[in-house]
Formats: C-alpha cells, sequence, structure tokens
C-alpha cells in the first residue's frame, strides 16, 4: 500500500495556510497588541472630542497660565517645570522596563526583579506627582462641573484676545476642566493598573515562575502595556500643555 | 522547524533585539525632542511672534517623532514580521478620519455658538 499523502492531506506548513501565524509572535503577546490597538483608538477618541471643543470655543485657558507651579515648592511662575519632571519619570521608567525586558531574553533574574522594581518606583512616583496636580487644580477651584470664581477664573485667560468675556471664560473653564481630570485621570487608571500589574509580574519573577517556565515573555507583554502608558502620555503632554 | 510543532518559540527567533546601546540612544533621542519641545513652548514661542504662529504643527511632528521610538525601539514593533507591524499600524489610520470628521464638525459648531 502505498504512504504518499494526497496532495489536500498534506500538513500545511506556511504562513496564511494555518501553517504557522503570519504574525510569528506568541499568541498573549499578540493579543496584547491587539488590545493596544484598541485602547489607542479610545484615547484618540477623548483626545479629538477635546480638539473640537476646544476649536469650536472662542477663548481656552492658557497651558503656561494654569500649569505654573511645582507643589510644595513653588507657587507660580514656572510653567510646565512640574510637568516636565512627570514626563521625564515616565519616560525612564519606560527605559528600565526595556532594561528589565532585555534581562529577561538574557535569563537574568535578579537583574530582571531589580528592573522591574525600578519601573514600579517610577510609577508610584509619576502617580503622586499627577495626586499632587489634581490636589493643585482642585484648590484653585477646578473640577468636574465647578470652576474658580469669576476673578480667580480670569487669570487663566488672555484677557487681551478677541472674544474673551465672562460667558466665554466660564464655559471653556468648564469645558477645560472637565477634559483635563477626565483624560489625565484615565490616562493616571492606566498608570495605575500598569503598575499592579507590574507587581504581580515582579512576584512572579521572584517566586521562579518565568526561570521555570524557561522564558520571561510575560515581561515583554507587560512591557508593550507600560510603554503605551507612556505613548499616551507623549500625546496628554503635548495637547494639554504644549498647544 | 517540523510540521509538528507549529507553535512559536517566542524568543531568539527574530535575533535582532534592542542591545543597552540601543536602549541610551533611544532615551537620549526622548529626551533631546522632550527639551526642544521645552525650549519652545518656554523661550522661542514667547519671545518671537514667527514662532509662536508655527509652534502648534512642530509640537505635533516632534510628538509623531517621539511616538514612533516609542512604538518602534522600546515596543519593539520595527523588529517584529512585517504582516503584524501593518496589522497594527494601518487601522490607526482611521483615526486621521475622525480627526478630519470633526475638525470639521468644530468650525460649525463654532459658527452656530458665535
Amino acid at each position: 500500500m502505498s504512504t504518499a499523502v494526497s496532495e489536500i492531506d498534506q500538513v500545511k506548513t506556511t504562513p496564511w495556510a494555518g501553517g504557522h501565524s503570519p504574525f510569528k509572535v506568541e499568541y498573549g503577546k499578540l493579543m496584547m497588541w491587539f488590545f493596544l490597538l484598541s485602547d489607542a483608538f479610545t484615547f484618540s477618541s477623548l483626545l479629538i472630542a477635546y480638539g473640537a471643543l476646544r476649536f469650536s470655543a472662542q477663548t481656552w485657558p492658557g497651558a503656561d497660565k494654569v500649569f505654573q507651579s511645582v507643589p510644595g515648592m513653588i507657587e507660580s511662575g514656572a510653567p510646565l517645570v512640574f510637568v516636565g519632571i512627570m514626563t521625564f519619570i515616565l519616560i525612564l521608567s519606560s527605559v528600565t522596563m526595556v532594561l528589565a525586558v532585555e534581562a529577561g531574553h538574557r535569563n537574568a533574574k535578579k537583574e530582571v526583579t531589580w528592573w522591574m522594581i525600578a519601573t514600579v518606583i517610577g510609577g508610584f512616583l509619576f502617580l503622586g506627582c499627577q495626586a499632587l496636580e489634581w490636589t493643585h487644580l482642585h484648590h484653585e477651584g477646578f473640577w468636574w462641573g465647578s470652576i474658580p470664581g469669576k476673578e480667580k477664573l480670569a487669570e487663566f485667560f488672555d484677557l487681551k484676545a478677541a472674544g474673551v468675556n465672562e460667558g466665554t471664560m466660564a464655559l471653556s473653564g468648564q469645558q477645560f476642566a472637565n477634559l483635563f481630570f477626565t483624560i489625565t485621570g484615565f490616562h493616571g487608571f492606566h498608570v495605575f493598573t500598569g503598575v499592579i500589574i507590574n507587581i504581580i509580574i515582579t512576584i512572579n519573577v521572584l517566586k521562579g515562575t518565568y526561570e521555570k517556565r524557561g522564558s520571561y515573555l510575560m515581561i515583554e507583554k507587560v512591557g508593550l502595556y507600560w510603554h503605551f502608558v507612556d505613548l499616551v502620555w507623549v500625546f496628554v503632554f503635548t495637547f494639554f500643555y504644549l498647544v | 522547524m517540523s510540521a509538528e510543532t507549529p507553535h512559536i518559540h517566542a524568543e531568539g527567533e527574530h535575533g535582532e533585539t534592542l542591545t543597552k546601546g540601543g536602549i541610551v540612544k533611544v532615551l537620549v533621542i526622548l529626551l533631546a525632542i522632550t527639551a526642544i519641545e521645552f525650549l519652545i513652548a518656554l523661550y522661542l514661542a514667547p519671545h518671537y511672534a514667527k514662532i509662536k504662529e508655527y509652534a502648534n504643527p512642530v509640537y505635533i511632528l516632534l510628538t509623531l517623532f517621539k511616538a514612533y521610538y516609542i512604538v518602534a525601539f522600546f515596543m519593539h514593533l520595527k523588529f517584529e514580521k512585517t504582516s503584524l507591524i501593518y496589522a497594527i499600524v494601518v487601522p490607526t489610520l482611521f483615526i486621521i478620519g475622525l480627526i478630519l470628521v470633526l475638525t470639521n464638525e468644530s468650525h460649525y459648531w463654532f459658527q452656530l455658538r458665535f
């Protein structure tokens, strides 16, 4: 009897024919990418809504006027300094995460542990800064659905520009407050969950879960999430603090 | 790889990864771009009207550069298979559609309100 397999029964080996994944990444990592893609749409929708409301407004609070304090140190006159520190922290914690991934490729458990701990610390520092920033704005009178009194509010606007009056300032000030707390809050929530996930993964590293598994691929997956949080911050920073 | 084991060996197959030197290089680029943004926002834009006029598009361009370096190198997408790169990058083009629609709409809102 012939052992030849008919053509249709032959095992397919090429990608797109079911032989192996055309993406050549592990399932969980591919799903992380697709989740991040959907999350990118969510954040873009929020930021584009912010853009649309700002484009349709007569005036808008000046970033250099709203954000000019370093909580606990400088009361005013230092625009962008505090957010600069926050950006620096987040970029650095992204770097420590890449270093953890790099150590994972070499199966160096000790190095992975330390870089993961550094990343968690960076995450907590960022969250602490954001809490200070929120508290500061809240004390100024901004919150969801509330704005500072007339005189205080006028400090945040360029009063010489056309179309600036009490009505437009109140409208734009309120829109600014709602959008700022919603978008930085949603980002901060991502940072928070990222820190929690990083802590869980660090515990697993310490327990030797990935050593037994023979691969530190999980570090790469949470790394993707963490870098995405940094990526979103780059955009939030530009659109709330620079533009 | 034999046909019986179609699962993916995650690492070591796509040999190119980021070395420590490469990581530092990307960090320097990201910090430099951020420094340029601060330079424009704090010194150039307040003093030169011409620069202030073009500041926003420059900020957005610099932000996109930063986004590229984060996604390509930190998230390693540049070294993945072309099909994965396209699967992630092409759908984000829908975002451009939403930007066009809503900026157009926002100008209409402006006309309605003021």
